[in-house]
């Protein structure tokens, strides 16, 4: 059945998912339902310590078994040890067909390919793939297709009950032996503990690792005892230098930092360049630059940010410091002084994932965004955008936040040079589908800028506008004139991977690449 | 006036894009010795097949004390470039050579007599002193330019932020130029590091006379343009001094205030000069 993208998705799909197709940004707004719930077995009186001695005693003591559901967070990103280091042990307790339902994987994640291969891992959700099991995934090594969702999508569905966690392994910095569990402190300190919130509340069993075991009761804790059942303590939890990066990538690219100052004319010729606007960007070497080039903007007209969405980097926080930004609400920090940022200024919070960017719940911080600024591997001239298969078609990315926040953002800036390579970036039609181009409003481009014609009041606030507004087909246009056509890359008919919308309807499928 | 090593695909595929008034694609010193002929065949397909859109193409050949010059021309007047110019020139004679074979080559390849443009670069301090002569020796030539890093180690010093090693070549330069009706472009500023310094050469260039710059970097075009673009107030007084010179010589005014500022037909040309250069940037679209 084809979507409202024009995407075909296989009915068997939808039959074995019970899922429907995308129709829209805002099809299931405002409609009711009944939340997940977990299984809780209460505490007994005597406040016992929770430590339990190693990863084996906790799996047995959570009767790990085949065909378990396993949530796990992505703060300590390539630095993480903590999926190893279980699934390691899964592995060696002889148990089968686990789903890993983590918020994101990478490349310190290889090791799972290995446990893939041999039937340990069946399937694979997540919100980001990358590295060798993005491979798997492509080439169909999955025994289930994978389930790809946005970081909001991802906690819908845990909370929707779409994914039920049978057991929720939160690696922290720091935990006392009650289960209280922060992310700051310790040697491996990861700022904020967001993405692993709704798993702690919605697994039947949650298992604390830490490498810092720190006295009770270690407050304010991003994961409280009312949820946790063991904690597992651990040599190390993380390599600390490859979880947060202290080197701040300052661009001296000349066509990156040309795209970031199209970026922030963009958001300061806009009509909701105002007072108190708010703001997320990415990490990259472009994306930082545009969060400096606000800056005297705003110092002239005397306008500041009233929140900034997170991830989170040193940039950002010295305009809080200097009085430009009164709110930070961070899902996920970049550099180590964001993370001691965190720690000593009462204006810049964690928050969980769920209020973050969740689309089925009462209220979600990305609703009330004003700009976004995105990256993109493709854009094709309906605006759609592909952040997950590569030009070679294999699964190489992450959606991570992109569909939530271009869904609520009043105006979602995608910024991509026109060609990577021999690759063209703006094209006929995106290889996958990841973010409705319904949901995206500018594209920047080195060679141009394109509106979504959708959006006749920001096509008329730079009608008169000196940037170089183009249309959509132009920059294509431009494109394969220079590169040519791309020939269309060969896949099987099998599915490899669902993409799903934030709200849980299929907007995509990945196929297996033809070997 | 971006340089660009003609050898690099990467560089020289879309400048466009950073909108530099013109690029200069070169030839000479950029290109080690055993690639000349990869370099040529580069350029070549570059001249014919990319649409610069607009930006003028100039590019540097070799010095007439080399056996690559005859050659560089021939392949830079069958790609069709804009321009050439012409690496240490020290007299009207090594223009009239490069014209000659520029007009050789334009008739082998069946381009329009005089279509290809000259430029001479003055890197010597016997350049310098023969300015005049090189600036009125070919209809061709449209501009000269000093080439600081030359021109310093002839003089046996170097270049230094203050610019008291440039500053007698600059002077003769602009004004030699100016004499001779011709354009005049300023030295690289090659310290990348330094935009603070860089702006203030600019500043100065544009202060001392001077037409444009040489650059090396992408991230210098911006800095140039918004020195060299008038301000919206320069804008303003360049449009009231041109209606009220005109308006007052019909009434036999000669001299007169605009603005608490004596004006007469001598400040004419120059706010002429303005708002032509506002135009050309993009910034004013008014009926003078």
């Amino acid at each position: 059945m084809r979507n409202s993208l024009g995407r075909e998705i296989p009915d068997e799909w939808l039959r074995k998912t019970g899922k429907e197709v995308y129709r829209g940004p805002s099809f299931r707004c405002e409609s009711s339902y009944r939340k997940a719930a977990p299984t809780v077995r209460s505490a007994r009186l005597d406040g016992h310590s929770k430590v339990v001695d190693s990863i084996r005693s906790v799996l047995e003591k959570c009767g790990v078994h085949d065909g378990m559901y396993f949530g796990f967070h992505h703060h300590f990103r390539d630095g993480d040890y903590v999926i190893n280091l279980v699934m390691k042990e899964v592995a060696a307790m002889g148990v089968r067909d686990i789903t890993i339902c983590a918020s994101s994987m990478g490349t310190a994640h290889d090791y799972i390919d290995e446990l893939i291969e041999q039937g340990v891992v069946s399937s694979i959700q997540s919100s980001g793939v990358r590295g060798r099991i993005g491979e798997a995934i492509s080439y169909g090594k999955l025994k289930r297709p994978a389930v790809i969702r946005s970081h909001g999508g991802r906690v819908r569905a845990i909370e929707e009950g779409d994914i039920h966690l049978d057991i929720a392994f939160v690696g922290a910095p720091t935990c006392d032996e009650y289960g209280n569990a922060r992310p700051v402190g310790g040697k491996s300190d990861c700022g904020v503990l967001s993405y692993s919130m709704a798993d702690a509340r919605y697994a039947d069993k949650v298992v604390v690792l830490t490498d810092c075991l720190v006295l009770f009761p270690n407050v304010p804790a991003s994961i409280s005892m009312t949820d946790v059942d063991y904690v597992c303590v651990v040599d190390e939890i993380g390599d600390p230098k490859k979880i947060v990066s202290n080197v701040i990538r300052e661009t001296k690219d000349v066509r990156e930092l040309m795209m970031a100052d199209y970026c922030a004319r963009i958001i300061t010729e806009s009509p909701y360049f105002r007072d108190g606007f708010s703001f997320q960007t990415g990490g990259g070497g472009a994306a930082l630059a545009v969060t400096k080039l606000l800056r005297r903007p705003m110092e002239e007209s005397g306008v500041s940010i009233g929140f900034a969405i997170g991830g989170i980097m040193k940039a950002m926080c010295d305009m809080m410091d200097d009085g430009l930004v009164k709110k930070i609400v961070d899902a996920q920090v970049f550099d180590s002084f964001a993370i001691e940022h965190i720690k000593r200024n009462p204006n810049h919070v964690e928050i969980s994932t769920s209020e973050y960017a969740n689309p089925m719940n009462k209220g979600a911080y990305v609703n009330r965004l004003d700009f976004v600024i995105l990256g993109a591997l493709e854009v094709d001239v309906d605006f759609n955008v592909n952040v997950i298969t590569g030009s070679d078609g294999i699964v190489r990315g992450a959606p991570g936040g992109h569909p939530d926040t271009a869904a609520g953002a009043r105006c979602s800036i995608i910024v991509a040079p026109l060609i990577r390579g021999r690759i063209p970036t703006v094209c006929d039609r995106v290889l996958t589908v990841t973010t409705p181009g319904e949901t995206v409003d500018v594209v920047v481009t080195d060679y141009g800028i394109a509106i979504n014609p959708r959006r006749a009041d920001l096509l008329e606030a730079y009608k008169y506008s000196r940037l170089p507004i183009m249309t959509i087909e132009e920059l294509r246009d431009i494109a394969y004139g220079i590169t040519g056509r791309p020939d269309p890359i060969p896949f099987e008919d099998e599915v490899v991977a669902l993409v799903e919308y934030r709200d849980g309807t299929i907007l995509d499928v990945i196929r297996k690449i033809k070997e | 006036m971006l340089f660009l090593n003609a050898q690099k695909p990467s560089l020289i595929k879309d400048p466009y894009v950073y909108r530099p008034d013109s690029i200069m694609l070169d030839l000479e010193d950029a290109v080690a010795e055993n690639q000349k002929d990869a370099a040529r065949y580069s350029l070549f397909h570059a001249l014919r097949e990319i649409d610069y859109r607009g930006v003028e193409r100039v590019v540097r050949i070799n010095g007439l004390d080399t056996p690559y010059w005859r050659e560089d021309i021939r392949v830079c007047v069958a790609g069709g470039c804009d321009s050439i110019r012409i690496a240490k020139t020290e007299s009207a004679g090594d223009v009239i050579a490069v014209e000659r074979e520029v007009e050789k080559a334009e008739r082998e390849f069946g381009r329009e007599i005089g279509s290809t443009l000259l430029m001479a670069a003055i890197e010597s301090a016997r350049g310098v002193l023969n300015v005049l002569e090189i600036c009125e020796s070919s209809e061709r030539l449209f501009g000269v330019a000093l080439s600081g890093g030359d021109y310093t180690k002839d003089l046996q010093t170097k270049i230094s932020k203050t610019g008291i090693e440039l500053a007698g070549a600059r002077q003769l330069m602009v004004i030699t130029a100016r004499a001779a009706g011709v354009q005049c472009f300023d030295t690289v500023y090659t310290d990348l590091d330094d935009m603070d310094g860089f702006r203030a050469e600019v500043e100065m260039d544009k202060i001392m006379g001077f037409d444009g710059k040489s650059l090396i970097n992408p991230r210098q075009i911006a800095p140039v343009h918004e020195i060299y673009t008038p301000t919206a107030k320069e804008i303003v007084f360049a449009e009231k001094v041109v209606r009220e010179i005109e308006t007052k010589r019909a009434q036999g005014i000669g001299v007169f205030t605009v603005d608490g500022k004596m004006i007469d037909i001598a400040f004419y040309d120059g706010a002429r000069k303005t708002l032509a250069m506002a135009r050309a940037a993009g910034v004013y679209d008014g009926a003078l």
